[in-house]
């Protein structure tokens, strides 16, 4: 094939198909294992310093927050991520634990600009952006997901977004069409929050599924939180609901509330006062840290989190929830 | 008819939602985009379709949503997926309009949204592409929704995120983008905006209609490139009392946007 362009960003997990098939051969159980740990042991168990990680969704939406929170008190630095988070990935960029970026989106939505990346990128803090659109990270994981080790596209072209990516333009062997291949992108970890899941890691997803799928076969390892821990009985009676299978995941975590302040379909909607809480905390470095203080490393776990919230918020976001019409 | 007051927002908002065609489909991301397509829907669009890209297809949008992938935007839809189907559907061509924004804007439409400055070391770092770039690269047509002033229309953007015409006509087609797609309007705070997309026309961005009280000066004044003016240039209609009551009682009545 024709190689018409090469994008100049770095490639910050070059895809090794073969590796990739190898560890899913020797490392992945394929039984119905007991995979129900805590926030704490999942992070320490999967996640390591300089491993390359990713969450999914991005808004406020589904968000892992009680893993992402889990990340920040045990400190996992020089974490290579890849970018579509707005709460947790900021919590990361404040607390200096991220070295290289996969960006495609770091902002707050409506609130604007995120000041946490505008710090940890202009002072040359994140050594790395590389550039993608929303649609090239997601289709990234989908040529994982297929086992293919690039996918061709006809976004990104003749932008800076390709220029500082690390796609390349090639002329198609069977159209001569110019096309924007996307390398495959292989996840160290992965972290999902779904609203349900069996202990063995069988997770349905309610409403919209973003990239679930896409990134929970991706990742060589995975931690799926769910707002419920359901009996199997339940995923077998409804298996048509199931976006990730029980194989793909590595640890389950139960975390109600998992995604506050953001959202979660048909359960609770996000917390705007406790999001602009943020939004206001983090324009300044200080405002920054004390919030991390506060509502990070000053508590113990996801259940200490939720007492610190209280029932009352609680209670207000699940009022605020989206209602089934028939 | 009596005089109403309005807010700039409202009047863009107003201008936006005219520009929906009843029985399309229209790709939504946050913000005035969100509020244009339901005063569309309340009023000459009923049949509009809102795409969202996380996954929310047809919505019916009684209660303004806050982000794109939040609940409201699968509100009572036809179909929720995933953001790989709904960009898959804008690349097969099914996607009519998309909504974008940004930083800054050239005179072919290209949009920044990733840095000011330069790239390895940003005065400022933007929030990146997000869905912009497939947006513009994968929709028939797409329309930008700006502030209006000289360091946001700028002659060159520090970087293309989301691409216009690129360096101008035939680019698009050159660089391998679907063919026919590119930006059509640029709806500002100061006026309205077209681009020359006529056979053998230039793609440049060109002034069409101004809103109420501003003058053709006064929109030159701010546009840091030489923008080419229309034969006529139109003032576009204030926003009527039913419009804004749809904006302030049913679509934003919490005051997030107007």
């Amino acid at each position: 094939m024709n190689v018409l362009q090469s994008g100049q960003g770095e490639l910050i997990q070059p895809p090794d198909l073969e590796g990739f098939r190898e560890w899913n051969r020797i490392e992945k159980s394929r039984r119905l294992d007991d995979k129900l740990m805590s926030e704490e042991e999942a992070i320490a168990r999967f996640v390591s310093d300089g491993c390359y990680i990713g969450t999914e969704l991005y808004g406020t939406v589904r968000c892992p927050m009680s893993l992402a929170r889990e990340v920040v008190r045990q400190g996992k630095k020089d974490l290579r991520v890849c970018g579509q988070g707005v709460l947790e990935l900021d919590l990361w960029l404040a607390a200096g634990l991220v070295r290289k970026l996969d960006v495609t989106y770091i902002g707050l939505e409506v609130y604007g600009v995120s000041s946490a990346l505008r710090r940890a990128v202009e002072s040359g803090q994140v050594e790395s952006c590389v550039e993608w659109s929303n649609g090239a990270i997601a289709w990234r994981m989908k040529a994982t997901a297929m086992g293919v080790p690039f996918i061709p596209v006809r976004a990104m072209l003749g932008s800076d977004t390709l220029k500082y990516s690390a796609a390349k333009v090639v002329e198609d062997p069977f159209t001569g069409m110019k096309l924007c291949l996307l390398p495959a992108l292989i996840l160290d970890v992965g972290l999902i929050h779904v609203h349900r899941a069996d202990r063995h890691g069988n997770a349905q997803i309610e409403g919209i599924s973003g990239f679930a799928a896409e990134m929970a076969r991706a990742s060589k390892r995975l931690i799926v939180s769910a707002e419920e821990i359901v009996p199997t009985d339940e995923i077998r009676a409804a298996p048509d609901r199931t976006v990730i299978p029980y194989y793909l995941v590595d640890a389950v975590v139960h975390a109600p509330f998992g995604s506050y302040p953001g959202e979660m379909a048909y359960l609770y909607g996000r917390d705007e006062p406790a999001i602009r809480h943020w939004v206001e905390a983090s324009r300044t470095d200080e405002g920054a840290q004390a919030y991390l203080e506060e509502q990070v490393y000053g508590v113990e776990d996801h259940q200490a989190y939720l007492s610190l919230v209280g029932e009352q918020r609680l209670a207000h976001v699940q009022e605020q929830r989206e209602r089934r019409t028939s | 008819m009596k005089e109403q007051k309005y807010s700039r927002a409202e009047l863009m908002i107003c201008v936006a939602a005219r520009l929906f065609c009843d029985g399309t489909t229209a790709f939504i991301g946050t913000g005035i985009p969100m509020l244009a397509s339901m005063l569309a829907m309340k009023t000459h669009a009923p049949n509009l379709v809102p795409i969202f890209e996380f996954g929310g297809v047809g919505a019916i949008l009684d209660d303004l949503p806050r982000a794109v992938g939040e609940a409201r935007t699968f509100h009572r839809a036809v179909a929720a997926s995933g953001i790989c189907d709904i960009m898959e559907t804008a690349q097969r061509g099914f996607i009519d309009y998309g909504f974008l924004g940004g930083a800054q804007i050239d005179p072919y439409g290209n949009l920044n949204s990733t840095v000011i400055g330069r790239h390895g070391r940003p005065k400022v770092r933007l929030p990146g592409s997000g869905g912009g770039n497939d947006v513009g690269s994968l929709c028939w047509v797409t329309i930008a929704i700006m502030q209006h002033d000289r360091r946001r229309f700028v002659p060159e953007v520090d970087f293309i995120t989301t691409p216009g015409y690129l360096s101008g006509p035939g680019a698009r087609e050159e660089a391998g983008l679907p063919e026919r797609g590119g930006p059509i309007n640029v709806v500002s705070t100061l006026g309205l905006m077209d681009f020359d997309r006529e056979p053998g026309g230039t793609c440049r961005m060109r002034l069409v209609a101004t809103h109420p009280g501003v003058s053709v000066e006064e929109v030159l004044e701010n546009t840091a490139f030489d923008l080419p003016v229309a034969d006529e240039v139109c003032v576009n209609e204030p926003p009527s009392g039913e419009e804004l009551r749809l904006l302030r009682e049913e679509i934003d009545p919490e005051g997030l946007y107007i």
